[in-house]
């Protein structure tokens, strides 16, 4: 494990519901992330995926393991000390409907500006840092005084992943981001995090496409059923991956050239893990 | 014989296969506000063929499956071009035509098929029903009939499924009975648009290798609508791209995934080599 790491998560464990309702969501999930990483979290409906968003933000309880997030162990954090955590703007988040991280009543420039405001920043220094930046995430002026609702689907993702990126932070956590989009604007998003990821921000990216993880993850980890199957370098992952379950995934995601022929495969591997 | 019955026969003539859905340059037009949406589509559908149609939201693909179907929404309507089915112009056909021919010549499954089915009654009964006003069968020929269809959907307990309500089954579970009430009575053509869309992926690639088989099985003609170029090439024969109602590209998947002529369908492809598995699937000769 890396020392410099900005998120270390080890044997994490969730559950949801009280006595006889108890289940266990998230099992034994361990996962390491240094400055300039990317790391894709696939899983599908059902695999915990969300709920390992909502853990490392401090949103769901972890019911075991450690979760150290910029060098302090979090695990045992009350909702006010999570709070102040998120407050310092080293931890930001991104979730696939941005009309629910943005306040639909704010404007755009309001909704950049907030993160600034909490963290102290002045008034005036606040409007000149969310200018600065808009070219960063493809955005002009004129959108400033805008709703959210006045925006298009793709702009709003924009603003969306604008507001968590104004702080500066180490670490950003982005939940289905692209999945609501469409082609071009989610070409665009994925390029500006690979800019984010060029210039040394840590992205963890949970998303249910393979595809549009593999085109920007250094890293995949694979989570089936609230455990991780898998674990590597994404190319490893998508050319060999090891898990039945990632066999599967990667014969089933849908790629210009090779459907047909992986039929055979992917008959088998569905035998394999439904018995 | 009866005039229609006439007209629904196709020509003997012809030893090249019959064209089950000619769609020709058609135009559509929001009468409302006088605008023509949809600038001419044109396409032919043979048995066991699949057309696939990749365009945006707004690009007029959903448009053009409901001129098909006979179901355009209110305002719009076909002001160019024809569509054939099974060899018959649908122009001016009556609603009660409609009907008889929705279901039995041509069927269509949607995004979201829980909104197609009533959530309080059993998915097998709906089932039911279709077929037996389709087929005029008794009820319980049509439980049969529906269970062996439920069967053909590869829905692993038939018979458990068919007393089930829509809350307790998954998207994919869902979108499976609706293709088994959508075949029900033997339609020529099946169109399928977005119906995978909101699914996960393994469960997208299970739909789409089940209507694989059922056209190759039946020779069931298909028209496959997506958002995604990669979704519409695992299973076409031809592509068109649409993009705010003008088909930007059209030809044989192979053609439009190595030769694409106009710089949308590129986007979508490099979409998928830049930032898709593509990249690390591919070998390289093949791009």
């Amino acid at each position: 494990m890396s020392t410099d790491a900005v998120l270390t998560v080890e044997g994490l464990t969730v559950h949801y519901g009280a006595r006889r309702r108890r289940r266990r969501v998230l099992h034994d999930v361990s996962l390491s992330i240094t400055p300039g990483e990317t790391v894709g979290v696939i899983g599908e409906t059902g695999s915990g995926k969300s709920t390992l968003a909502r853990a490392v933000l401090g949103l769901v309880r972890a019911s075991g393991g450690s979760i150290v997030v910029d060098g302090e162990e979090a695990v045992g954090y009350g909702p006010r000390q999570w709070r102040a955590l998120r407050r310092r703007g080293v931890i930001q988040y991104v979730f696939q409907d941005p009309l629910r991280s943005l306040d639909p009543d704010l404007t755009v420039a309001d909704s950049l500006a907030e993160p600034l405001l909490v963290q102290g920043v002045p008034r005036a220094e606040a409007a000149g840092r969310v200018r600065a930046f808009l070219d960063r995430v493809r955005l002009t002026e004129d959108l400033l005084d805008r709703l959210p609702g006045e925006l298009s689907g793709g702009q709003r993702q924009r603003v969306a992943v604008a507001r968590a990126l104004v702080t500066d932070p180490r670490l950003v956590i982005l939940d289905e981001p692209v999945s609501a989009l469409d082609s071009a604007n989610r070409v665009q998003v994925l390029q500006i995090l690979k800019e984010l990821r060029d210039d040394g921000v840590a992205l963890v990216f949970i998303s249910h496409d393979l595809g549009s993880v593999a085109g920007v993850a250094d890293r995949i980890a694979v989570l089936y059923r609230g455990e991780l199957a898998e674990t590597g370098a994404a190319r490893d992952v998508i050319a060999a991956p090891q898990h039945p379950y990632t066999r599967l995934l990667v014969r089933s995601a849908p790629t210009l050239h090779s459907a047909p022929a992986d039929r055979a495969e992917r008959d088998a591997l569905r035998a394999l893990l439904h018995t | 014989m009866s005039p229609l019955s006439e007209k629904l026969r196709t020509p003997a003539d012809s030893t090249l296969a019959q064209s089950v859905l000619s769609v020709r340059d058609v135009r559509i037009s929001d009468q409302a506000h006088g605008r023509e949406i949809v600038h001419g589509v044109s396409f032919d559908l043979t048995p066991g063929r699949t057309v696939g149609i990749v365009g945006e939201s707004g690009s007029g693909k959903t448009l053009t499956c409901r001129a098909a179907l006979g179901i355009l929404p209110a305002h719009f309507e076909v002001t160019g071009g024809a569509i054939e089915l099974d060899g018959r112009d649908i122009t001016g056909l009556s609603a009660a035509e409609w009907t008889g021919l929705r279901g039995s010549t041509i069927s269509a499954v949607f995004q979201d098929p829980a909104s197609y089915l009533n959530p309080s009654i059993r998915v097998g009964a709906q089932v039911a029903e279709v077929i037996r006003v389709k087929k005029k069968v008794g009820r319980r020929e049509a439980r049969g009939q529906t269970i062996e269809l439920l069967h053909a959907v590869h829905l692993r307990d038939p018979e458990l499924v068919y007393g089930q309500y829509t809350y307790e089954l998954s998207g994919g579970m869902l979108q499976r009975v609706l293709i088994a009430a959508a075949i029900a009575a033997g339609p020529r053509v099946l169109i399928a648009d977005e119906a995978t869309t909101a699914l996960d992926v393994t469960v997208q690639a299970e739909i789409l290798d089940l209507l694989a088989d059922l056209r190759d099985r039946t020779g069931l003609a298909l028209v496959v609508v997506s958002h995604d170029l990669a979704v519409v090439a695992q299973l076409c024969d031809e592509v068109l791209v649409l993009r705010q109602g003008e088909v930007v590209e059209q030809g044989p998947t192979h053609e439009v995934l190595h030769r694409p002529r106009h710089e949308y369908t590129r986007l979508l492809i490099a979409e998928h080599e830049q930032y898709g598995l593509d990249r690390f699937l591919t070998p390289e000769e093949d791009l």
